[in-house]
């Protein structure tokens, strides 16, 4: 199994939607977010061209999180999602400091608290909330190993691309483009 | 043109606007790790060569230090946790891949080594000394037999512990800055700089002193050449190196790191660790005390911009 999730950028609208499901859903502290939606303009006027793109924790093949973590609370759990284990926990920020896209942060309790992929939910039979609640219907999550799930069809039949690849961490998160 | 913009507003503490997770405690600590493994690198190499009456500041006055300097340095690690309360979930696990958990293995070795090294020789500095129960008189005349033993144990693991402190940064390869390999050497070759210069400062005698002064200039040799190669290596990597390197090349931390930290840090000691060696009247605490503010600025200026330096996509 392996879980992944695909966000289509010519669907976003950047709503912020996703946030706010996430905070809710997870009892993200106030200040604090999992996911977030970045704004990518290119071009000069009148040439533009606008990208959104709602970004979290990439769940990565090759988590450089996972390896740096001195106690081992950062750690894969079923389907490659990363989690962290609250009570084997330093707060160090060794995990912070090396995650290439800033996925992670310190919950005011003081454990590193980052994207659960909803695995809650997931193990319901539910999609994550940021999946369940966007307006545009732009993300798909699901199982790779699984050519039926809605991730495994979307991204065979569309390009994508992953965030910084070039890190080598073989992250999960694939942006339809 | 290209604009990148967070627009859900995400201002996570430490991580926005720009990552600052690790503040004052850890290049603090860094400097007094790497302080401590070059003094008890020169001790024990300078025991296990038979040479404890010729330096006896390295191989018994400035190891006694050592223990609270490593202690110094483990209160503003534990500072530095922000889950306090489990720290000591670093020694319910071992992992091979974290520098971190190395770095906590071996401070749990060298520490206690440290402290029996102090214990030994604590009469060099207080002559007076008793120990006042027979139980510990007697564990001190046992580990006396062992000497030789507890020095090779602690010459190897200071090594362990003045390279990891490189290590530990240059294993995240998301700070360009730090992610290259010349990290480990250049932090225990500065550490052990370092180590030198406090040697110098405690000793008094004039012919060790000259001794650890020409040991330093050797070290700063090899730390201005890593550097250079580490810069050299960052100008003909990947683009998110030459924009790390590009902050030290004429960005905002170029000034404070060719003035201070090479200028007064390697420079000026070097130049006036030679004049001293001809014998030009030179007061000698003045190149070991630049050597120790430049290796104390050195790692908190790696620090900091290592956490400025990032990948973009």
């Amino acid at each position: 199994m392996r879980y992944a999730m695909a966000v289509d950028t010519k669907k976003c609208v950047g709503c912020s939607d996703c946030v706010v499901a996430c905070q809710t859903e997870n009892d993200v502290p106030i200040g604090y977010c999992r996911d977030w939606i970045v704004e990518v303009t290119d071009g000069t006027y009148p040439q533009l061209e606008l990208e959104h793109r709602s970004e979290r924790c990439n769940h990565c093949e090759n988590s450089p999180c996972v390896r740096c973590c001195p106690t081992g609370a950062s750690h894969y759990s079923d389907g490659g999602i990363v989690l962290v284990t609250k009570n084997k926990c330093i707060g160090c920020g060794a995990c912070i400091a090396s995650c290439p896209y800033d996925a992670r942060f310190t919950h005011p309790k003081g454990y590193v608290d980052k994207c659960t992929f909803c695995i809650h939910r997931v193990k319901k039979g539910q999609e994550p909330a940021c999946v369940a609640v966007c307006p545009t219907k732009c993300m798909y999550f699901g199982d790779l190993d699984d050519p039926n799930s809605d991730v495994s069809k979307v991204i065979k039949k569309r390009k994508y691309k992953t965030l910084i690849p070039e890190a080598g961490t073989q992250p999960q998160l694939y942006f339809l483009i | 043109m290209r604009e990148e913009l967070i627009v859900s507003g995400r201002m996570n503490p430490h991580i926005d606007p720009q990552l600052e997770i690790w503040e004052w405690h850890i290049p603090a600590y860094l400097f007094l790790g790497g302080l401590a493994a070059g003094i008890l690198f020169f001790a024990s190499y300078f025991f296990i060569k038979g040479k404890s009456d010729e330096y006896p500041t390295a191989v018994k006055l400035a190891p006694i230090f050592t223990p609270l300097l490593i202690g110094l340095g483990l209160v503003f690690l534990f500072l530095d946790l922000k889950h306090k309360l489990y720290f000591w979930r670093l020694y319910t696990a071992f992992k091979i891949e974290s520098p971190m958990s190395w770095g906590a293995w071996t401070l749990m070795a060298i520490m206690p080594l440290s402290g029996i090294w102090a214990a030994l020789n604590i009469k060099t500095l207080f002559p007076k000394w008793d120990w006042k129960f027979d139980v510990v008189k007697d564990a001190i005349k046992v580990l006396e037999d062992y000497k030789t033993p507890i020095a090779w144990a602690m010459m190897i693991l200071s090594v362990i512990l003045g390279i990891y402190t490189g290590i530990l940064l240059s294993a995240f390869n998301a700070r360009p800055l730090w992610n290259t390999s010349i990290l480990g050497p250049l932090f225990l070759v500065s550490g052990m700089s370092t180590g030198a210069a406090a040697i110098i400062i405690l000793s008094k005698s004039k012919a060790e002193r000259h001794t650890f002064a020409r040991i330093d200039l050797l070290l700063i040799a090899i730390e201005l050449f890593l550097i250079i190669h580490m810069f050299m290596g960052f100008r003909a990597s990947s683009q998110v190196q030459i924009d790390a390197s590009a902050m030290f090349l004429g960005g905002q931390f170029t000034a404070v790191f060719w003035v201070l930290v090479v200028g007064f840090g390697l420079l000026i000691p070097a130049a006036l660790e030679v004049m001293e060696m001809r014998n030009k009247k030179v007061p000698y605490m003045v190149a070991p005390a630049l050597v120790l503010f430049g290796g104390l600025l050195f790692r908190f200026i790696m620090a900091y911009a290592g956490q400025m330096s990032r990948w973009l996509y």
